[in-house]
């Protein structure tokens, strides 16, 4: 033990002393999994830009171009910048050991280490359906759990589909560049096996200065499309080129690239797309367009064969038509999520009266695709879970993740007895959100806090009846659960549902900079204003580094257990799928 | 989208003199027609909208119209987005904030001192609608309030 500090010691040491001199960034970087065959880009930047003659690049001693088998690009001053850099865009590699070292002059040195990995013959999986909770924590599923199936002495009257599967792992979410990460740079790491950081989709994070130029890393909708005759789908409920459905066809360091996004998916072409976010698809002589370029997007796709819908009728029509290509676009932002849609009838409900939820996209999807005799690969989210909670809106993200699980339901329907659909339920990083007992308006007191029954009076809450579909009918009741947030800005606590629409806990203040609590919450009778935990900046609650649940079955399922990076679960896919090979 | 780097925020200072310059930008002209955000379009849908007829008609001539200053890229600017709706955020700050789809552009007469952020304001000016991309920054609007001035409602 000792021993062990005093080397730990000796190494923080040893690095606090090279720091002056800044190193070599290599990408990939070190301890990168790759699967044998996908295509990265090698960059190997070098601090104040050294000529060609002064820099020297080795894999496993050997010089980087013999390795690739391919010619490596060297750029002094790249883009004017003080750093050279050394480019193989497109590179890969068998799978094996690999060591990196970058030299420059006599005594500056750095070294990564990589595992490439190859996949076993033969195939194991046909499909693979990847589930993600946007922003799904624990809490998110015990209180479904209560709402859905009921809590009675201790004991739950049913399981959620999500919970009822063969394997379970805890999963990480952390970044290259930080503890607590977000959505594009944790979905990308689920459709690339690669660890990057904050708003970065299929790239590493260097030192480019446009988005687009970073050294990127190959999708797994990507690698199926090139390696396989699979059919690829992304469905969601958020704007289709928000981070997590853009990570399985983007490259950029900036996830609100939304054009560029569009774009993409569209050289990727997966079969199925639904979700919100029109706008960034219409020319921008349409009105209400987002482009800031004459492509219509709505017309490429169609040409090349998609079937357009914009409502759930089209959805379904286009299923009843026989079409396996659709784009689906169901909203100019954000598809309504299930509490809206059900009960408060808020949001842009008026606006969009015929959205499709995320369930009936899901099933629209998976009867599309099922006809591709090699197969598909489908990642649906349920994105909103993580916006509401971002507005602390906690019955709202409750309610999709009640219609997540109805979704995994559907898809473990389809599954049944097949054993070739690997089915991935996890979320892409946590919320600060805990369950701490019931608010029950029964209890004497003037005050939101005397009306928390903690212990033993915490009562099971007293909602509506549940519907055919596992939601409560009424969820303003007497007694409900107290679910907290632990981190806000400035905000007031009413302690029940928001059904005027959804909670907006903060807004900017007369300085323009600092969030305030928005009042129109503070004047309710049990109204709970308290002072904000979080920058002053920020004006909503923010994401949590805490383990993630995922939970999985069919073939390659029982690979998860214990705990493991989110990269291991592209690595699952990949196994699965057999994607592997030179 | 945009592709400008962002600009910090308006300091209490600059908001204050914004103030001041608001209280400047003289009384409406008598002859305008008051628009709304409830009747810009006459259908409004996934595959973009169509303004209303009375907006077409609208089309060059002077109108005020009520709205939310958004957060505004600088202190002192030639132009500001109208919204429906206060903003809590500011998408020309953050980085995955996106505007909402019906706004309104406002180019001023003069370059001018912004109020601070999510303020109301009545807006005067000329009518613009179809696509037009703003030379100096990129930024691409449907729906324009030109030769504009503004007072705090």
């Amino acid at each position: 033990m000792q021993a062990q500090r005093l080397l730990m010691m000796t190494v923080a040491a040893t690095l606090a002393a090279a720091a002056p001199a800044m190193a070599q960034t290599i990408y990939p970087i070190n301890r990168a999994e790759i699967l044998e065959g996908s295509r990265f880009d090698f960059k190997v930047e070098f601090p104040d830009a050294p000529a060609s003659a002064d820099v020297n690049v080795t894999i496993n001693g050997k010089p980087a171009a013999e390795v690739f088998g391919k010619v490596t690009t060297f750029l002094q001053n790249e883009e004017g910048q003080k750093h050279s850099a050394l480019w193989l865009r497109g590179a890969s590699l068998p799978a094996g050991s690999y060591t990196v070292e970058a030299s420059q002059g006599a005594d500056r040195k750095a070294t990564v280490k990589w595992e490439v990995f190859a996949t076993a013959e033969p195939r194991r999986a046909k499909n693979v359906i990847l589930f993600i909770g946007d922003g799904m924590s624990v809490a998110n599923r015990t209180a479904a759990r209560i709402l859905s199936k009921g809590l009675v002495e201790g004991r739950y009257n049913g399981e959620l589909a999500m919970d009822d599967m063969s394997n379970m792992a805890l999963i990480s979410t952390s970044g290259t560049d930080s503890v607590v990460t977000d959505s594009a740079n944790a979905a990308h790491a689920y459709t690339t096996g690669h660890k990057s950081c904050v708003n970065a989709l299929g790239v590493y994070c260097a030192r480019n200065a446009l988005t687009l130029d970073h050294p990127k890393v190959e999708t797994i909708a990507e690698l199926v499309k090139r390696r396989t005759g699979m059919a690829v789908g992304v469905v969601t409920n958020s704007e289709i080129e928000d981070a997590t459905p853009a990570s399985m066809v983007a490259h950029t360091r900036r996830r609100s690239d939304y054009n560029d996004i569009v774009k993409m998916f569209f050289e990727v072409k997966p079969d199925v797309i639904m979700g919100g976010g029109s706008p960034n698809f219409l020319a921008k002589t349409t009105p209400g367009s987002k482009r800031t370029d004459g492509e219509d997007f709505i017309a490429k796709f169609k040409e090349a064969g998609y079937t357009l819908a914009t409502t759930k009728t089209e959805m379904n029509a286009a299923l009843a038509g026989g079409s396996t290509k659709l784009l689906g676009l169901y909203n100019t932002g954000n598809i309504d999520g299930a509490f809206d849609l059900r009960l408060a009838k808020k949001g842009t409900i008026a606006k969009f009266p015929d959205q499709p939820d995320v369930v009936e996209q899901t099933k629209a999807a998976i009867d599309m695709l099922k006809g591709n005799p090699e197969g598909f690969l489908l990642m649906v989210e349920s994105a909103r879970i993580d916006k509401y909670s971002h507005s602390l809106d906690w019955e709202r993200s409750v309610f999709d993740t009640i219609m997540l699980d109805n979704a995994v339901k559907a898809a473990k329907d389809f599954a049944g007895e097949r054993n070739d659909t690997l089915i991935i339920v996890v979320a892409d990083h946590a919320h600060p959100i805990s369950i701490i007992g019931t608010y029950d308006d029964e209890l004497p007191g003037q005050q939101l806090r005397d009306k928390l029954g903690v212990y033993q009076d915490s009562k099971v809450p007293n909602y509506g009846p549940v519907d055919a579909e596992g939601y409560p009918t009424k969820v303003d009741t007497s007694r409900r659960l107290a679910v907290v947030y632990g981190s806000y800005p400035d905000t007031c606590d009413t302690g029940r549902p928001y059904l005027e629409g959804e909670r907006v806990p903060a807004v900017k203040g007369p300085d323009g900079k600092t969030n305030i609590a928005n009042e129109k919450d503070c004047t309710g009778p049990l109204a709970a204003r308290k002072p904000g935990n979080l920058p002053f900046d920020a004006n909503n609650g923010v994401h949590a580094a805490d383990d993630v649940v995922l939970t999985a079955m069919g073939p390659g399922a029982e690979k998860f257990r214990g705990h493991k990076p989110n990269t291991y679960v592209f690595r699952v896919m990949a196994e699965s799928l057999a994607l592997g090979g030179k | 989208m945009l592709r400008i780097p962002a600009l910090p925020p308006l300091s209490r200072r600059d908001a204050l003199l914004g103030l001041a310059a608001a209280s400047l930008c003289g009384p409406a002209r008598a002859a305008e027609e008051t628009i709304s955000f409830d009747g810009l379009y006459k259908s409004f849908g996934v595959l973009g909208f169509q303004f209303s007829d009375r907006v077409t008609a609208l089309r060059g001539q002077s109108v005020r119209m009520l709205g939310y200053m958004a957060p505004p890229l600088k202190p002192e600017s030639h132009f500001f987005v109208l919204t429906r709706e206060p903003l809590a955020i500011c998408p020309f700050c953050q980085s995955d904030a996106d505007w909402p789809v019906d706004i309104v552009v406002v180019f001023m007469r003069n370059e001018t001192a912004m109020v601070s952020a999510g303020r109301k304001v009545a807006v005067s000016g000329r009518l613009e609608i179809g696509s037009a991309t703003d030379a100096e920054t990129g930024f691409v609007s449907q729906i324009r309030i030109v030769d504009a001035g503004f007072t705090l409602a």
